[in-house]
């Protein structure tokens, strides 16, 4: 197959980003085509439907579901109250008499002549889709969501954990292979999203979520404190719904590994600003990575959103080796060779030849590098 | 349909659409060339017929067939043109995903669950009256999923009304969504009480796709499985492959309905074992699934282990397993954290594949273990009927046999195939045996193979077609023999003598003592056959009884034959130290790594 290699992630300091605000049921756009939004604005918003609760009411009241209708006192689609009576008996006397209340307050659903059971639903939920970045309605779709485009800077991390959030952004470190310790946690640092270079030191989360902040970036995490952070071994990366106080978004993998240098500097650059972040990853059907938005009032050389490094292979074109023995290091591509080679695991696999940073050259199965986009 | 001499066969799996061409060679069907190309389900192509003409196009280079006509397959084939039938299974888009719904979890529950599973579905819950959760959590669970069919059975003709109704009242709330497609109905298959039927149609006539078929479970003691899963299968194309993306181009082009992909390779698993007469295991160990099939005494089932597998699922395998279990396999000490990190970035960059030796052998400790759990959960789920009643004596009283015991009988298992990357791909073929020989401890006398290049699903359709083509195929170009494994059972110390044994190998006749604890490989290539007689000590058994003699005819293959005298279950050191001395000894003895 040709492309056997892992397209990168896509890091651009000037890029026209499209995010897509859909609705998980049909509901109602709340903004319009051409209007600036603000990233807490409502872009649309639905009416997930209520909770159910079934009661059954024939072991309540003793009769046959056949017979429940004739104690039922609300029809079906009739609203109910939590604590007033919705079924009772009609004994003779009426000491005897047995009545039933509703547990929640809602509509009634439906009675069943089989089963006894009648269905209540509680009020629906509503639900509202935030514009998440501060930019411009560029699609509407009716009924189901917007699109809105922003200029400014765009990184996809590798993975993440939390879920949408935004604040002002703070370089914590002097290098990208400096890692984020406790001590460099600011003291003042509440609603604000928090970068550093390497390792993201699980103390450092720590400190960081007590002071408020609203998320953290970094190079790497040790999967060992992830477990910590999260309370359970994370099996499948499909991410985004954690509540642990936080954003966490490393950019470039497990363990201790510098941030890409342009990376670094596109975070530089944008120390001060106000960015959007997500740390949703979803690796399987519909890949879905980590992303950290930095809208800037100009700008806007590239075009699209995720894809990237589409031209493939080619000599002289920069990638990162994204898997042992060379894991992080970065390179250009020195070699193509055609035939398949044996590596030392045994496996006889297309590769490249590389030329690190520091001259060394090496051979690299074509499956285990990432592009880097320049 | 007239005679078929050629065959183009596609699988159109998550990531890569793999295309076989099948021609008829004298009395013979071969598999003569194949091609593949990247799945085009998602954006950008959303077109899974792109995918499929990529890898149709590649054989047609590759054989010097023209096959394709524009976007048209070229039927019937006529000299070097055309075919006589195209045929395809898909599993791209994540398969066929099904909630099912039984009253009693443990009878109709596990009926359903089966028939779902038989039909290629990965099942994502089951429902039932006694699955000891509250209604509203039943509602609720209902709701979250998005579920591509239901499967609702439950009571045996003449039985309960009430409960299976329960059941459907409790969907008919939840108002569930197809994963697919927001505007269409969700199918659901009533597959029950056919007394609760009328009801049933009224509850969910009106806001689902509803099917009302034979009952799964009509009398306790038999299941009826049939009829449902033809019901899936058919919804699985009108319904949810209809909204796939490019599928009703798919269906125009084949000569034959799609099967979902493990639904094609039980159906070519059943083929085997019933025209040669074999117990059969089957494993398909993926990226992000496990699937595992067997076809004792006819009886054929199937489980997938939906987050068991060797990239997306590696994390969860390690979860799973335990961080000990996964290290117990590593002929080396290693850091804890530093494997957990490597298996993370595993997941996170999941084509990645190992370069170092180290590497590759970590990845085969995870992959035993993503075996052996799966293993597991078949034998679960491979169980024979439960809520049966039988008549018993008062001497039976003593005797706890209950029922729902399990199908998989190691020691009646006559072939173990492998497939799916770690073991089809495997650097080397030993590797393959001892990851199969490791998890699935078979026992007695088992041959081994593994599917070469994924073929088991194009012949499992090819079968419902021609079933002489697609056994003929199975045969001789699908599987890679990788030889015999004999196992004697037992629980002996180790370094005790407990079997010997003689064989007559091409290179002459070996013989010896087997102690306990032992592991041994003898050159036996492919298509050898050798006589092999093993006399076990008292209490052992190799295959004809605990301590009787057992002589059999054994088959080589490209790891020859390998006699295994680790005992029943395999028994590791306690001590890290020595544990890692005896993995080490296992790979030299196999000679699994080289030096």
């Amino acid at each position: 197959m040709a492309h056997a290699y892992t397209p990168g992630l896509r890091v651009s300091s000037h890029a026209t980003v499209r995010k897509l605000r859909r609705l998980p049921l049909k509901g109602e756009v709340a903004v319009s085509l051409g209007d600036a939004v603000t990233r807490d604005q409502v872009a649309a918003r639905t009416e997930l439907p209520g909770n159910v609760t079934s009661v059954n009411l024939v072991n309540k009241l003793g009769c046959t579901p056949a017979e429940l209708a004739n104690y039922m006192l609300v029809k079906e689609g009739e609203p109910v109250t939590a604590g007033a009576p919705i079924a009772e008996t009609r004994p003779l006397i009426k000491w005897f008499k047995t009545v039933v209340d509703a547990p929640v307050t809602g509509t009634l659903e439906s009675v069943s002549s089989v089963t006894g059971q009648v269905i209540l639903r509680e009020p629906p939920n509503p639900v509202e889709v935030l514009a998440f970045v501060d930019g411009q309605v560029v699609e509407v779709m009716e009924e189901e969501g917007v699109t809105i485009e922003t200029e400014g800077a765009y990184i996809q991390g590798i993975f993440g954990v939390g879920g949408e959030t935004w604040g002002k952004l703070r370089l914590l470190v002097d290098r990208p292979s400096d890692a984020v310790t406790a001590d460099r946690i600011p003291g003042d640092c509440a609603g604000e999203i928090l970068a550093g270079g390497s390792l993201i030191e699980h103390a450092a989360i720590e400190k960081a979520r007590q002071a408020g902040a609203k998320g953290i970036i970094g190079g790497g995490i040790r999967d060992q404190d992830l477990r910590d952070l999260l309370g359970y071994d994370l099996g499948v990366a499909i991410t985004g719904t954690e509540k642990i106080g936080l954003t966490l978004i490393v950019t470039e993998g497990f363990g201790s590994i510098a941030m890409a240098h342009k990376t670094f500097e596109i975070l530089e650059g944008c120390a001060g600003s106000e960015a959007s972040i997500s740390g949703a990853t979803q690796i399987r059907a519909g890949v879905m990575r980590p992303e950290i938005i930095v809208p800037a009032a100009t700008g806007g050389s590239e075009h699209g959103e995720g894809g990237g490094a589409d031209a493939g292979l080619s000599l002289g074109r920069q990638l990162r080796a994204i898997r042992a023995p060379y894991f992080g290091r970065i390179g250009r591509v020195s070699d193509l060779p055609a035939e398949l080679r044996q590596v030392e695991s045994g496996a006889q696999v297309r590769v490249l030849e590389v030329e690190f940073e520091d001259g060394e050259q090496a051979v690299v199965p074509r499956a285990n590098v990432e592009l880097i986009e320049e | 349909m007239s005679e078929i001499n050629v065959v183009v066969a596609t699988d159109c799996g998550s990531t890569t659409t793999k295309a076989i061409l099948i021609e008829k060679q004298g009395d013979l069907y071969r598999q003569t060339y194949r091609g593949e190309a990247p799945t085009t389900v998602e954006a950008p192509f959303e077109d899974v017929t792109r995918g499929v003409l990529n890898s149709i196009q590649e054989v047609e280079e590759l054989s010097g067939r023209r096959i394709l006509d524009g976007e048209r397959v070229i039927t019937p084939a006529s000299g070097d043109e055309g075919v006589d039938i195209y045929i395809s299974t898909s599993s791209a888009g994540g398969g066929l995903q099904m909630m099912v719904a039984g009253v009693v979890q443990s009878m109709t529950g596990e009926s359903a669950q089966r028939c779902a599973l038989g039909a290629g579905a990965i099942v994502m819950d089951v429902l039932a009256a006694n699955d000891k959760r509250l209604p509203h959590e039943k509602i609720e669970r209902i709701r979250q999923l998005r579920p591509d069919m239901v499967l609702v059975s439950g009571g045996t003709d003449g039985g309960t009304v009430s409960h299976v109704v329960e059941l459907a009242e409790f969907i008919a709330a939840a108002d569930p969504k197809p994963r697919f497609g927001s505007t269409f109905e969700l199918p659901v298959i009533f597959a029950g009480n056919a007394d609760a039927a009328p009801e049933i149609e009224k509850t969910l006539g009106a806001t689902t796709a509803l099917t009302v078929t034979e009952n799964i479970r009509p009398v306790l003691e038999r299941e009826n499985l049939g009829p449902a899963r033809q019901v899936i299968h058919d919804l699985f194309l009108e319904h949810v492959m209809a909204q796939a993306p490019g599928y009703q181009k798919l269906i125009e082009l084949t000569g034959a309905p799609i099967m979902p992909t493990p639904g094609a390779v039980g159906e070519i698993m059943q083929t085997i074992a019933r025209r040669q007469g074999i117990n059969v295991i089957g494993v398909d160990i993926g990226g992000a699934t496990t699937d595992v099939f067997s076809v004792f005494d006819q009886l054929f089932n199937r489980t997938v282990s939906a987050n068991l597998g060797m990239s997306y699922s590696i994390s969860n395998v390690l979860a799973a397993a335990g961080i000990e279990n996964v290290t117990r396999w590593v002929p080396f000490a290693i850091d804890e954290a530093d494997l957990r990190d490597r298996i993370k970035n595993k997941m996170i960059r999941p084509t990645t594949i190992p370069q170092l030796l180290e590497e590759l052998q970590i990845e085969h400790a995870i992959a035993r273990e993503a075996l052996r759990l799966a293993f597991v959960q078949h034998r679960e789920l491979a169980v024979g009927l439960k809520g049966v009643q039988s008549e018993r004596t008062l001497s039976d009283a003593f005797d706890q046999t209950a029922t729902g015991e399990s199908l998989i009988q190691m020691m009646q298992l006559d072939l173990l195939v492998g497939s799916g990357g770690v073991l089809s791909h495997a650097p080397s073929r030993n590797q393959a045996a001892a990851l199969l020989i490791d998890a699935f401890q078979p026992e007695g006398v088992t041959r081994l193979a593994v599917d070469s290049i994924f073929m088991m699903p194009h012949l499992g359709v090819l079968s419902t077609v021609s079933e002489q083509a697609a056994t003929d195929v199975f045969a001789r170009d699908c599987l890679i023999y990788l030889g015999t494994c004999v196992a004697p059972v037992h629980a002996e110390k180790a370094g005790s003598a407990c079997a010997t044994y003689e064989v007559a190998l091409p290179d002459g006749t070996h013989q010896g003592e087997l102690k306990a604890g032992g592991l041994h490989q003898l050159p036996l290539a492919t298509g050898e056959t050798a006589g092999l007689t093993i006399r076990p000590v008292r209490g052992v058994d190799a295959g004809a009884g605990p301590g009787q003699e057992l002589k059999i005819p054994v088959h080589g293959g490209v790891a020859g034959l390998i006699i295994d005298a680790r005992g029943r279950p395999l028994q590791f050191a306690a001590d890290a130290g020595a544990r890692t001395d005896q993995i080490a000894a296992w790979t030299r003895a196999l000679n699994l790594y080289g030096d």
